[in-house]
């Protein structure tokens, strides 16, 4: 460890020195006034418009903003947000106007799917960027053949050329293999869907003729595929990106939290080694980072009164100089302007600071969460389930303390009827715990390599313990 | 006086009750159960001794003040009633009493009764009638007032309400409610205790008793100036102002005749002679009618306190469609435990729906067999009979679901689970599951090796202990198969303990 350590701190604080550089040089002279003053702006403030942080992208000199935008969470119609509701449509005019927006503020990195939003968010997103110049913005798509039906060379090759139609573009900015490491065995999926069937060398060539400009991946699961791709990349440099998860708790805690994952320190440090950006996903962790309990609330405002609990999160995950850019889902217009107050421009935390959210993230790790984002990729369950309705439940009531676990305890009651009919507004019935039948078809697609059904069965036992009333034994 | 006291009683036991019977949240009846474990039909079911010595005693000092200010459906009767001698005034007459048709309904409880036909005595029993129309008519409206309190508070953070599934039980119970409702309320706007007085059998029976009563309403025949004020206003059509002759098996003793008449020629209290003749008629001292009827008020308070002690996947999001469960065809319905056999519920029960409308797991509903009709049995297709859950057994009072100890309940065996292969979901679609043994809380499903699929050796399949079974639908709840589960509970027509 404590060898890991020292070189990771020089390396930083030489790339730290870098990127100050590169800054001031996108940002220009400005940059030393206005840091100071987006330290005391209070979130109600309207963004500016021409303060957002670049970052370069050293192969091509795409001057990338810092804040991404994620289509991944895009609002539904009927404004329910994006969270659970299945056969809503998506709010075209609202993404249109969030698109609008995110434009005019300097954002210009916008990344989606084949699989977001029910399939859906490719389309949308092309509606939406379509009506501006194409070199006003750049697109990251992905090659989500996660369904072994789609590992096919022929599938797999409509699925690709099929985003170019629902994007409306005839090139593809960053084009990233989807979820390397995850599935069932993820060496075994990453080898059906981009080895087997010669589809690595086919991109290599797409990206030869100019379709593609930047190719990489995106990882979540196996490290050992991880640590595969970097090999292969230190032979024949192939990666001009790499999509890493990467946040104030996932930096050393990662591994801690599911002895499955690996700490967002090695996945960076590897980037970094090998002078490959990294793009940044989940700097929230799907707003667990953001709504927080009370207690860790009051720590971070007492620093800052007057930003909100996130911006700590998207700054510490934007401030590593070897970040490009670091993507948001915002559903709603009030998630983009708080970005853009914390991003346009970036001020960067301070050695100091980084450890203030290390002890938040021990105290985080401490409360035993379910590490689950709501990404949604383990729905549709084919038995109805709403998996992460239920871990978003759990995880409210574990942090607003409302799991007590024996009657005797002060405020059963209270606690008690507050997980219990919070229980049945989150989640209908049907969908509840209860129905899980453990066939495990949602396992392969979690990126958090979250064993869900067994979790999932745990809350159930604790839910029919709360029922009865009864002592938890586990 | 009479008449104050008799209105505040009856308003208050008539609300009270009919938030008894509209509750669902399980809290209530821990306060209330006492109110309809007083009714009388279902106490006589129940063999409650206490209540039925209580009751005639009752009546026998007081006259039928039982149909005043106890039965719910007498009371609606007053309030419609009341509605409409708003409208129009002095519209009663007197009508002689129609003996054979109160005769023959009254045998024919006794003979259903007897022959154990539960629909039928069901049917008669004022109390479970009022019953019916409550659960039926008037809790849905509760229930979409509670929800709309539960939208509001959730918008608010409390968990003060919660939301609870409206949701027609059985079709028949509900046009028999209805159609109840419809009858007795334009018998009622018509002919103020018409039902009562002619039809309803328990009125009969306490009007044999009430003849004999202590307390009457009697004239003074000095006083009567024969105005006919008090026979207008009779809404049992039970005082002959001709005659000076009032009907006692009729008279509910309301008061209102005592309050109509000006020259205050009518009394509530033990008459002085018999039979009032027309000779010799000294001047009565004056009864003191407050006193006497503050005596009512807390003869009949007693009553009530004593009462009380008696008692494949390509994209992410999006969820799947879940059909709805059917129910499963049985061979043997289920009752709940605490009800010990089919026989017992089906001669005990009146068919009130208290249980129905309590049960918090959706269990219970009006079963829709011609013998047993309205009366209550369970099906598992929105929750099951949960094993810390003994509500209908606490608040019945007709003794058709005998109280039972969580205890006990946990080791009566109601019915027993039975497995429907062809369904289920490893047989049908080669996945794993085993949810049912997952949740079996008396460890009667094993989880066996299902030998015939080679291709995929782990499957397993599960397999019923009827010995251990106790029938209480977890597993029939929580089945995947839809929309017939693919193991489900078979009733027992004896509860026996496992």
């Amino acid at each position: 460890m404590e060898d890991k350590n020292t070189p990771k701190l020089n390396r930083r604080s030489f790339l730290r020195v870098m990127a100050g550089s590169a800054a001031t040089a996108t940002a220009g002279l400005t940059l030393a006034g206005c840091g100071n003053k987006a330290e005391t702006q209070a979130s109600t403030q309207e963004p500016p418009l021409d303060q957002m942080t670049y970052r370069t992208n050293p192969n091509t000199g795409d001057r990338v903003s810092i804040l991404g935008y994620g289509m991944m969470r895009l609002p539904l119609e009927g404004g329910k947000g994006s969270a659970r509701e299945s056969d809503a449509p998506i709010d075209q005019e609202m993404v249109n106007r969030l698109v609008d927006y995110a434009i005019d503020h300097g954002v210009n990195y916008f990344d989606t799917s084949p699989a977001y939003c029910r399939g859906l968010s490719e389309h949308s997103t092309g509606i939406a960027l379509s009506r501006h110049p194409r070199d006003k913005y750049f697109i990251a798509t992905k090659f989500s053949n996660f369904s072994p039906q789609t590992w096919s060379r022929e599938e797999s090759i409509k699925m690709y050329e099929n985003s170019f139609k629902e994007l409306q573009v005839d090139y593809i900015d960053y084009y990233l293999l989807h979820g390397i490491g995850m599935g069932e065995d993820g060496m075994e999926a990453y080898k059906g869907r981009y080895e087997k069937n010669g589809l690595l060398s086919f991109l290599k060539e797409e990206k030869k003729k100019g379709k593609i400009r930047n190719l990489g991946f995106s990882y979540h699961g196996d490290i050992a595929v991880y640590d595969l791709l970097l090999a292969m990349h230190d032979q024949e440099p192939i990666w001009d990106f790499v999509q890493i998860e990467l946040n104030y708790l996932d930096w050393q805690h990662a591994s801690e939290i599911n002895p499955r994952n690996t700490d967002a320190e090695y996945l960076y440090n590897e980037l970094v080694r090998r002078g490959i950006p990294a793009v940044i996903m989940e700097p929230l962790l799907g707003g667990r980072l953001s709504n927080m309990p009370d207690g860790i609330v009051k720590r971070l405002k007492e620093r800052a009164p007057e930003k909100s609990v996130a911006s700590w999160a998207f700054r510490y995950a934007a401030t590593p100089p070897g970040v490009l850019t670091l993507l948001s889902g915002m559903t709603f217009m009030e998630h983009l302007k708080d970005n853009l107050l914390n991003l346009a421009p970036l001020v960067p935390l301070k050695e100091e600071e980084q450890q203030f959210l290390e002890n938040i993230a021990t105290e985080m790790v401490r409360l035993k969460t379910i590490p689950c984002n709501d990404c949604k990729y383990c729905r549709p369950c084919p038995y109805g389930i709403d998996i992460p309705g239920v871990f978003l439940h759990y995880n409210k009531c574990l942090s607003e303390g409302n799991v007590p676990l024996a009657p005797s305890a002060s405020d059963y009651q209270k606690a008690r009827r507050a997980f219990l009919v919070g229980y049945d507004r989150s989640v209908p019935k049907l969908r509840q715990a209860n129905h899980c039948t453990g066939c495990g078809q949602c396992n392969p697609h979690c990126p958090q390599r979250i064993l869900i059904p067994a979790e999932i069965q745990r809350i159930d036992r604790y839910v029919e313990e709360l029922k009865q009333q009864k002592k938890h034994e586990d | 006086m009479l008449k104050r006291i008799r209105t505040l009683l009856a308003i208050l036991t008539f609300s009270l009750i009919t938030l008894l019977l509209l509750d669902f949240t399980g809290t209530l009846h821990t306060w209330l159960g006492w109110m309809a474990k007083i009714q009388l039909l279902p106490a006589v079911l129940a063999l409650n001794a206490v209540t039925i010595l209580l009751l005639a005693a009752l009546t026998l000092v007081f006259g039928r003040i039982y149909c005043s200010v106890i039965c719910p459906l007498g009371i609606m009767q007053d309030v419609v009633a009341h509605l409409h001698s708003r409208v129009k005034k002095n519209r009663y007459t007197y009508s002689p009493e129609k003996r054979i048709l109160r005769l023959s309904v009254l045998a024919l409880l006794v003979i259903a009764i007897a022959a154990g036909i539960g629909s039928l005595v069901a049917l008669l029993d004022p109390y479970g009638a009022y019953g019916r129309i409550v659960q039926n008519l008037l809790q849905p409206v509760y229930l979409l007032l509670n929800n709309l309190l539960a939208k509001v508070a959730e918008r608010a953070g409390s968990y003060a309400f919660y939301e609870k599934e409206v949701w027609l039980r059985s079709l028949p119970t509900f046009i028999v409610a209805a159609v109840t409702l419809a009858v007795v309320a334009v018998l009622a706007w018509r002919g103020g205790r018409t039902y009562c007085n002619t039809i309803c059998p328990v009125g009969t029976l306490l009007g044999y008793l009430s003849r004999f009563s202590w307390f009457k309403i009697h004239f003074d025949e000095e006083k009567c100036v024969g105005c006919s004020l008090c026979t207008k206003n009779c809404k049992a059509s039970c005082i002959d102002y001709k005659s000076h002759h009032v009907d006692y098996s009729r008279c509910v003793a309301c008061g209102d005749c005592i309050s109509k008449c000006k020259k205050n020629a009518l009394s509530y209290g033990h008459p002085r002679k018999a039979a009032p003749s027309p000779s010799a008629a000294p001047s009565q001292p004056q009864t003191d009618t407050a006193k006497r009827a503050f005596l009512v008020g807390s003869a009949l308070m007693a009553t009530r306190a004593a009462m009380a002690q008696v008692e494949e996947k390509t994209v992410d999001g999006g969820l799947a469609t879940i059909i709805d469960k059917k129910q499963p065809k049985r061979a043997t319905r289920i009752t709940p435990p605490g009800s010990q056999s089919l026989r017992n519920m089906q001669k005990h029960c009146t068919a009130c729906q208290l249980c129905v409308a309590q049960c918090p797991n959706d269990v219970l509903r009006p079963s829709e067999s011609l013998l047993t009709l309205m009366q209550p049995e369970m099906s598992y297709e929105r929750g099951f009979c949960r094993p810390e859950c003994t509500t209908c057994s606490e608040i019945c009072p007709a003794g058709a679901i005998l109280p039972i100890s969580k205890e006990d309940k946990s080791s009566t065996q109601i019915g027993h689970a039975v497995w429907r292969k062809e369904t289920c979901i490893p047989v049908a679609d080669g996945m794993m599951c085993g949810n049912c043994a997952r949740h079996c809380p008396t460890g009667a499903i094993q989880m066996v090796r299902l030998q015939e699929n080679k291709e995929k050796p782990y499957l397993m399949t599960p397999t019923v202990n009827e010995e251990k079974c106790i029938g209480c639908g977890a597993c029939e709840y929580v089945c995947p198969s839809r929309p017939l589960s693919a193991i489900y509970v078979e009733g027992h027509e004896v509860h026996k303990t496992v």
